[in-house]
């Protein structure tokens, strides 16, 4: 059974003062979309700047006595290189369970001048799972505080940078680099601000005190370009981005090369090891997998949604479709799923088994729509 | 001289002489949100009330639309299945899904007329 959702972000009330669909997601009851739409609100942040409250997601700090040792630490349970991690960067990785299997995606971002502290967000559907594993493992001297009192607020889209340069003049923030990390003062507010983000656009995630969330939100809310938007878009937008989702495309059976996302495990890891089921990725990482995460789209326009079963042009099932729906920047059905290796190649025909019949679609290069990453130059490097 | 007939599901079957044209209602546009996809049933299909007729996708989820009564398809809306759209905007109007030739006109008794479903759908918050 799904527990209700008793829980609120700091924005609940301005959500539902905006007009928001709320709907139960992970514990909280959040904004599905706004009075404008899924499709409008997608839009929007494709060519100005949405705004997101993502404050149910699982902030967290790890620290210790210095950056080797917090480091190391996580590196017992992440494959991604923490150790060579700079001051004011981020990586995206995942934490493993003892199969190399997914337990949940995070990103850790170590903040400019830090030497002993990472700062985690993870899913919210996850979040108490991922601090009890953290929290058992934990050497003596390091210790894990979640921050359930901090706000988060993703502003993304093409425009977010010259709104944020507005709003906080001086702060450099439109010249940070992508995967960056900074204190900043914005509209007044003390913020600790990343460059990065779920949608494929250039933009920012902002985490603040929740008790000064809605007055920064409506701050931000107040600039022309910016408007609300929902998880519904979040999701629409991050399946166009090609990007995960945890319990759809990620669960603990799925490893990180199946998943493709082998990027995210650095040189030293794959050659080291030393992570949970590090036997399995590396033998994955040498032989290939037997199965792997691609984009599919369908000849027609009838979506296939998550479940969709993929099969081969003779019939024989190949795999299955993690998510799937409507690309609205795209203008067409798309979806991701997994398929047997041997059918992974861009180009594969395959069948989608739609209300009975096999839709004829082709596995095509991720991500669907072009990632649009500010790729300029951090001020100090 | 027409009249409408509304289903618990949210269809409407606007009834013009033996035949009726069959949508999704007012109601059941704004609870999907942005359609994105319709899918209406081969023309000649008969369909027993209550059977799966067509489909109605919004960015959020599918919806199957059934048949409100029994009879042959007689005509299918192509404008909207290349503008799926027009459900959002006018879902009593251009946004039928098709059209059917009544197998019995007495099966009409068993849906709700205006007042009745606009009662219902108070029922529903």
């Amino acid at each position: 059974m799904n527990e209700a959702a008793s829980q609120k972000t700091p924005l609940h009330a301005l959500h539902v003062k905006l007009g928001a669909r709320m709907a139960p997601f992970a514990g909280y009851d959040m904004p599905i979309h706004y009075p404008s739409g899924i499709l409008a609100e997608h839009l929007h942040t494709r060519k100005a700047a949405g705004l997101f409250d993502v404050s149910h997601m699982g902030q967290a700090l790890i620290e210790g006595p210095d950056h080797a040792t917090v480091a190391g630490f996580l590196e017992t349970l992440c494959p991604a290189d923490f150790f060579n991690l700079a001051p004011g960067r981020q990586r995206y990785s995942q934490l493993l369970n003892e199969d190399g299997g997914i337990v949940d995606d995070l990103m850790a971002t170590r903040a400019p001048g830090a030497n002993g502290a990472l700062r985690l967000v993870v899913n919210a559907s996850r979040k108490a799972v991922d601090h009890a594993l953290i929290g058992s493992r934990l050497p003596a001297g390091v210790r894990l505080t979640p921050l359930p009192e901090a706000a988060l607020i993703a502003l993304q889209g093409p425009m977010a940078a010259s709104i944020l340069a507005r709003l906080a003049p001086g702060e450099g923030l439109e010249r940070m680099a992508f995967m960056s990390a900074q204190s900043a003062r914005i509209a007044r507010v003390e913020t600790f601000v990343s460059r990065s983000g779920y949608t494929g656009e250039d933009g920012y995630e902002i985490s603040l005190a929740a008790a000064q969330a809605e007055g920064f939100a409506r701050a931000l809310l107040a600039e022309p370009d910016v408007a609300p938007v929902g998880l519904g878009a979040r999701d629409s937008l991050r399946l166009e981005a090609g990007l995960c989702l945890y319990g759809h495309e990620l669960e603990e059976t799925v490893d990180p090369i199946e998943a493709a996302l082998g990027w995210s495990i650095q040189k030293r890891r794959r050659a080291e090891g030393g992570f949970p089921g590090a036997r399995r990725i590396q033998h994955a990482l040498a032989d290939g997998p037997t199965r792997l995460r691609v984009g599919v789209r369908p000849d027609g326009r009838a979506p296939a949604r998550e479940g969709t079963e993929i099969v081969a042009p003779d019939g024989a099932p190949i795999g299955v479709v993690t998510s799937g729906g409507f690309g609205p920047s795209v203008g067409a059905p798309i979806a991701m799923g997994y398929v047997a290796r041997a059918l992974a190649a861009v180009g594969t025909p395959v069948g989608l088994m739609v209300r009975g019949k096999a839709l004829g679609a082709r596995v095509v290069a991720l991500p669907f729509h072009p990632h649009a990453y500010y790729r300029g130059q951090a001020r100090n490097q | 001289m027409s009249q409408i007939r509304y289903t618990k599901e949210h269809e409407y079957v606007r009834v013009e002489g033996g035949e009726g044209v069959v949508g999704i209602t007012e109601y059941a546009q704004q609870q999907l949100g942005d359609v994105v996809f319709a899918e209406a049933p081969p023309i000649g299909k008969a369909l027993k009330r209550g059977d799966p007729a067509a489909v109605v996708e919004s960015v959020k989820a599918a919806s199957d639309v059934f048949a409100p009564v029994a009879g042959e398809v007689v005509a299918v809306n192509s404008e909207v299945e290349s503008t799926p759209g027009l459900i959002n905007e006018d879902a009593l109007g251009r946004g039928w899904l098709f059209r059917i030739k009544l197998a019995d006109p007495a099966e009409l008794g068993a849906l709700m007329d205006e007042s009745a479903y606009a009662d219902y759908l108070k029922t529903l918050g």
